[in-house]
């Protein structure tokens, strides 16, 4: 069943210049961020990949585009996977929303923004989910300090 | 009432002692804990509660959920940045006098996070009586604890207003 779709899916894709490639079970498909949404869009509506599980970001220090987005998506009709990559560098790290196809992004865009410092284009509610109001910088990118602590009671002596 | 119901003790009509000795006695066996849990000691914190190892010998059993009703606050488990503020108001809540126990590595020194969210101890909050090392620690460490606590209450000076 997985290989079924993943096949017209592989199909579809490189008639769109993609190359998808197979991972542990899970169809890889890197994508440039201006064609993100209209990749999402098609694997929603086309070939029913109609859960969200998770965005979140890799930070690579040395290379650029310095920040790897990494989709997951499920089909509940396929049993399938399938990660979508995309890369955005560390001047302009911003893609689009995809707030509009899946309600869940809103939560888990608000944590790969205060996590990495990915803005999300459309999504409109990008306030700290896990940290707190006044936390600066975004601890999970590599040039974040380890010990760099920004405690809200002061300490005592 | 019979006759021997009236008759005092022999030997026992009064005794003496000092008000530091006899506060801190009744102190040390009605600790009211408040259990600040925030993580998997939580777990080590539930099996020293209950019958098997039972905190319930050491006057320490019934943990009350208000902090203004209790004069033992454990703090058993991770103690995020984000959280620290709800530890500092819990703490300033309960009533004089009051003890801290830090329950567990996490509790004491931050443990093995060295990271932006865990704080690396609570004693850099609010000051602490005994620290319980372990991850978690056994529930025997975590009577040695409570003993100790106990001794230090016993020995300590009990002002009455």
């Amino acid at each position: 069943m997985t290989a079924g779709v993943f096949d017209a899916l592989t199909e579809r894709l490189a008639a769109e210049g993609r190359q998808p490639r197979l991972s542990h079970g899970i169809l890889v498909v890197d994508v440039p961020r201006e064609a993100l949404l209209a990749t999402v869009a098609t694997l929603k509506s086309d070939f029913q990949f109609d859960m969200f599980l998770d965005v979140t970001a890799v930070d690579w220090p040395d290379r650029e585009p310095r920040f790897d987005v990494v989709y997951h998506f499920y089909s509940t009709q396929h049993f399938a996977r399938v990660r979508v990559k995309t890369q955005v560098g560390v001047t302009d790290p911003a893609v689009d929303s995809l707030t509009g196809l899946f309600g869940a992004a809103r939560f888990m865009e608000r944590e790969c923004h205060e996590m990495y410092g990915i803005a999300f284009r459309g999504n409109d509610d990008l306030r700290p989910i896990l940290l707190y109001e006044g936390f600066e910088g975004h601890p999970l990118r590599k040039d974040y300090p380890k010990t760099r602590e920004q405690p809200l009671v002061p300490y005592r002596k | 009432m019979t006759d021997i119901a009236r008759r005092p003790l022999p030997g026992l009509e009064y005794m003496t002692t000092k008000k530091d000795e006899l506060v801190g006695w009744a102190r040390k066996f009605s600790l009211f804990p408040y259990p600040f849990v925030t993580a998997c000691c939580g777990m080590e914190f539930m099996s020293v509660s209950t019958t098997l190892y039972d905190t319930d010998r050491f006057g320490a059993a019934l943990p009350r959920f208000s902090p203004r009703q209790s004069d033992l606050l454990m703090v058993v488990g991770t103690v995020t940045h984000k959280q620290a503020p709800v530890l500092k108001k819990i703490y300033d809540q309960m009533c004089e006098p009051k003890w801290v126990i830090a329950f567990g590595v996490c509790a004491s020194s931050g443990g093995f996070y060295q990271n932006y969210a865990a704080v690396p101890g609570i004693d850099k909050i609010i000051p602490v009586d005994i620290y319980i090392p372990g991850c978690p620690p056994r529930p025997e460490m975590v009577i040695d604890g409570i003993m100790r606590l106990q001794e230090k209450i016993a020995a300590s000076k009990h002002p009455l207003v």
